[in-house]
């Protein structure tokens, strides 16, 4: 079968890393992900099932990977070769719809009794993810075993699976897997039960958080968001945003907002209870700990990395810094409501057949600039899928 | 004897006309058989000895007042309150008329043995002066005697220890102002008067006085009454402040009013800056060769040096006229005078008005013009310079040429930034932003704290910038700004165009074909009385 396989070559993702730091995405041409006939993965045992992947959206996470650029705390989790995805709406052999759950928990490991963290329904938090009778990997679409959403097939335990209604096209349905991080993210935040709240970044994540801030009615007094480009902006009102700012623009916002002072020009005197970096970056998590309030939260639901950051502020003012990973089973049911009523089909821009990869990756690391968000393979007319 | 401003009636022989362009300039070919030009008279002779002339109009008051002399007595508390760092424009070469009357203010009450004397600048809701820009405005002698001592400072309109409520006015509006000047036994207002908007009770009853007493006549119905601020009789403005001077009196506060009127020489005579002061087709070889050298420089130089350039330029301004006493006939006197100085009668409106906007303004001093400032301008102070009825039709377009750059002095002008940010993004209509916007910025404590404490215009000082410019807005068809960054032009809700002749084709959607063109060649300062 046709499958983009990622595989450890030290070299080429060097090479990856040097050229996406000059034209992010051309990691897909310089580094280690290549179009390969592969194999199918073979389910462990009959708990498993053959998805056929319809759509397969591409993360920020696969781009990190791809350009080089992930954190080494991945490589004990993770397991070569793989084929990337994660994001995927696919067919069963029965021919029902699915969307995957791509966390490969206790469960999933075929590990009894379940770790800690598994029992108490934290699947997302899953102390066993190098261990059981799969090969490491956080995800599907990690691990060398499972496969990926970016082939025309992988393998899923059958918890991994959850059915897609017959009203949701696929477009919304592949829509559901990030939009579930964004559902959890959002429920995280209700536990603090903020007034008002900041969100750093509209790329899909961004979006998705406020769609489901809407839904859950989070932050019944406004929610501020950056957006870089003009259909972010756009998509950013739409989705529910009080205000959307520039980045740079955030700081004054909530200042004016909060009713904040401001020490040598970027360090709020108070801010936001809560704020939510979508984006990761070093720059954005320092905004985020300049205008959340003493005593406050930053929650990191954006992937860092490895970043440098000033953390006197944290220190001084008793900032909590939060992370936010991923989604439990709970979280997928209200992540289809949230696309289904926010119509987040709309957010994916743009698809691509597999063979096209390049462009895709292209396309995807430079969405918001190109005025798109969510950008996928579209695996429904791949030969291979049939045979 | 100068010469009188006039209208020229452009034809083929009409050489380009200079237009203002920020810290640049621009050289346009006007239509001929259907465009005009408003030009400035020249410069009035200044009198030939100002000291003298301050020392006469101390002693011969005008209305009922007493001479300043008879006003003074040992043990009294007098104020001085001078107008700040907006007047004149550009600032005037030393000595400031303001250091020639309070010096000799200041020697007439040696004379008479007062000694508990304050200097306030009367900045209403303006940024603090420098120390720099008050040594400026009172001279070094003045300053270094009472700043030290604490009796030359900035009038602080958030203070509420130092602010008085004086009543209201029949209409409901409350009277606040300063507390030492209200409690003194006489204050000497020292005014500039460089535009007809200036002076009489306006000093005291806007330049003393607090927020809660400014918001009743600095507001969108306010201004869209005022046909045009520029002229007191016809100003909603004016009358508001007229009926806090009467406040102001009753209350028992007595104010000596002394108003000077400064000549239109902005340029000079000589020098570089001296061809933007004459009319085109007088250029000389050497006035072209100075000014297309002057334009290469500046159009090569980073805008922030061509920016520091400017604002060190003190225009040789002449004084032409002081006068004292009673603050309505002083106020009289002196719009007389500067009605003399820069009244040019024109014959009917225009389709299309058309400015070169300078690179300052009354609010930018020592600073960049901000976009806000570029609206303020234009469709605020340059539009209103008119009696009777505006220069151009209801409904029709106004062009202006300025870079209007998406850039902010932080100091100065933060709550601006939020304006421009918050408010302009969500609308443009005067009366919606008054409503929605205007009490968050005006109570916020970091705008408060920064006007108090640092050198930031008031938290609201921005709205007023915007309702400075209400009646244009609800004149005008369409505003067109033409060299400027779109962004920003268009954050304010106007249109770009990058050329004059663009900007002429965007018009002609509002005015149709063939318009009617009048150029308002200001400055030096013009005010047109349409007939």
């Amino acid at each position: 079968m046709k499958a983009l396989r990622f595989s450890r070559d030290v070299p080429r993702y060097a090479a990856a890393r040097i050229s996406a730091g000059v034209r992010p995405g051309s990691g897909a041409v310089t580094g280690p992900l290549a179009l390969v006939d592969v194999d199918p993965p073979v389910a462990p045992d009959d708990d498993w099932v053959t998805l056929r992947p319809r759509l397969a959206g591409i993360c920020g996470s696969d781009l990190a990977t791809i350009d080089g650029h992930s954190s080494r705390y991945f490589e004990p989790i993770v397991s070569f070769p793989f084929t990337p995805g994660h994001e995927v709406v696919g067919d069963l052999d029965d021919d029902t719809r699915a969307v995957l759950i791509p966390v490969l928990d206790c469960m999933v490991r075929g590990i009894d009794p379940v770790c800690a963290s598994c029992a108490a329904g934290r699947t997302n938090q899953c102390e066993r993810i190098a261990f059981g009778h799969l090969a490491p990997g956080l995800q599907t679409g990690y691990c060398t075993d499972t496969g990926g959403g970016w082939s025309t097939r992988l393998v899923a335990h059958h918890s991994q699976l959850v059915e897609v209604p017959d009203d949701l096209s696929d477009e919304a349905a592949v829509m559901v897997e990030p939009t579930a991080c964004a559902v959890h993210a959002a429920r995280m935040i209700a536990s603090f039960d903020p007034t008002r709240l900041a969100v750093i970044g509209s790329g899909t994540l961004g979006l998705g958080l406020l769609a489901a801030l809407g839904h859950l009615g989070v932050a019944p007094g406004g929610v501020i968001a950056t957006a870089k480009y003009p259909a972010q902006h756009q998509l950013a009102r739409d989705l529910g945003a009080a205000r959307v700012v520039a980045p740079d623009e955030l700081t004054r916002a909530v200042r004016a907002t909060s009713g904040s002072f401001v020490l040598g020009g970027t360090q709020l005197t108070g801010g936001f209870e809560v704020v939510v970096d979508c984006v990761g970056s070093a720059a954005s998590i320092e905004q985020a700990l300049a205008v959340v309030a003493p005593g406050g939260t930053v929650v990191l639901v954006g992937m860092p990395g490895h970043v440098g950051v000033d953390l006197t502020s944290l220190w001084q003012r008793e900032t909590a810094l939060r992370g936010c990973y991923a989604y439990t089973r709970d979280d997928f049911a209200v992540a289809i409501d949230v696309v289904a009523a926010k119509r987040l089909d709309r957010l994916v821009s743009a698809s691509y057949p597999l063979r096209r990869f390049h462009e895709a990756i292209a396309h995807a690391a430079n969405a918001g600039r190109r005025g798109a968000v969510k950008i996928a393979f579209d695996l429904r007319e791949e030969k291979e899928r049939t045979r | 004897m100068p010469r009188p401003g006039f209208v020229l009636d452009v034809d083929r022989s009409t050489p380009p006309i200079l237009f203002h362009h920020g810290e640049g300039f621009r050289l346009e070919k006007l239509p001929a058989g259907r465009s005009r030009v408003v030009y400035p008279a020249e410069p009035h002779e200044g009198l030939r000895d100002p000291d003298a002339a301050i020392r006469h109009a101390l002693a011969h008051p005008l209305g009922d007042s007493e001479p300043l002399e008879a006003l003074l007595f040992p043990g009294m508390r007098l104020t001085i309150a001078f107008d700040d760092v907006s007047l004149p424009l550009p600032q005037m070469r030393r000595p400031d008329v303001r250091q020639r009357i309070i010096e000799a203010v200041l020697d007439v009450a040696a004379a008479k043995g007062v000694d508990d004397v304050h200097l306030i600048a009367a900045l209403a809701l303006h940024r603090r002066m420098t120390e720099a820009e008050l040594r400026h405005a009172v001279g070094d002698r003045v300053f270094d005697a009472f700043a030290p001592l604490g009796r030359l400072y900035n009038h602080d309109a958030e203070d509420p220890e130092n602010l008085v409520e004086l009543g209201a006015t029949g209409d409901g509006e409350v009277v606040e102002i300063n507390r030492r000047a209200a409690e003194s036994d006489l204050v000497v207002y020292v005014n500039i008067n460089l535009v007809s908007m200036d002076g009489g009770h306006k000093s005291t009853a806007t330049g003393l006085a607090s927020y809660r007493s400014i918001r009743h006549h600095h507001n969108v119905r306010t201004m869209q009454h005022s046909k045009s601020f520029m002229d007191r009789h016809a100003s909603a403005l004016h009358s508001s402040n007229w009926r806090m001077g009467d406040v102001i009196r009753d209350a028992g506060v007595k104010i000596f009013q002394i108003e000077s009127t400064l000549n239109n020489d902005t340029f000079g005579t000589t020098g570089p800056m001296a061809v933007l002061a004459k009319r085109e087709w007088e250029w000389t070889l050497r006035d072209r060769a100075t000014y297309l050298g002057m334009k290469a420089g500046l159009d090569r130089m980073p805008p922030g040096a061509a920016r520091r350039i400017f604002q060190s330029w003190r225009a040789p301004y002449a004084v032409t006229s002081v006068h004292a006493g009673q603050v309505d006939a002083v106020h009289e006197a002196t719009l007389a005078q500067v009605f003399s100085e820069q009244l040019v009668t024109v014959e009917g409106q225009t389709d299309i008005l058309t400015m070169g906007l300078p690179y300052v303004g009354p609010y930018n001093v020592n600073s960049v013009m901000n976009p806000i400032l570029v609206m303020c301008l234009s469709l605020g102070y340059f539009f209103n310079m008119y009696r009777n009825k505006p220069l151009v039709r209801e409904g029709g377009v106004l062009i202006c040429t300025h870079p209007t750059p998406w850039d902010f002095n932080p100091i100065h002008h933060p709550s601006y930034i939020d304006f421009f940010e918050q408010v302009l993004s969500e609308t443009t209509d005067p009366l919606e932003i008054e409503q929605r916007f205007e009490k968050d910025f005006a109570e916020d404590e970091w705008y408060r704290h920064l006007y108090r404490t640092s050198y930031a215009y008031h938290g609201v000082h921005p709205f007023y910038m915007w309702y400075w410019g209400a009646h244009a807005l609800q004149h005008l068809g369409r505003v067109i700004i033409v060299g400027g960054d779109p962004r920003a032009v268009r954050r304010l809700g106007f249109r770009p165009a990058s050329t004059l002749d663009d900007a002429f084709e965007l018009a002609a959607d509002v005015v149709g074909p063939q318009p009617t063109i009048t150029h308002f060649h200001n400055p030096p300062l013009i005010m047109a009385d349409v007939q």
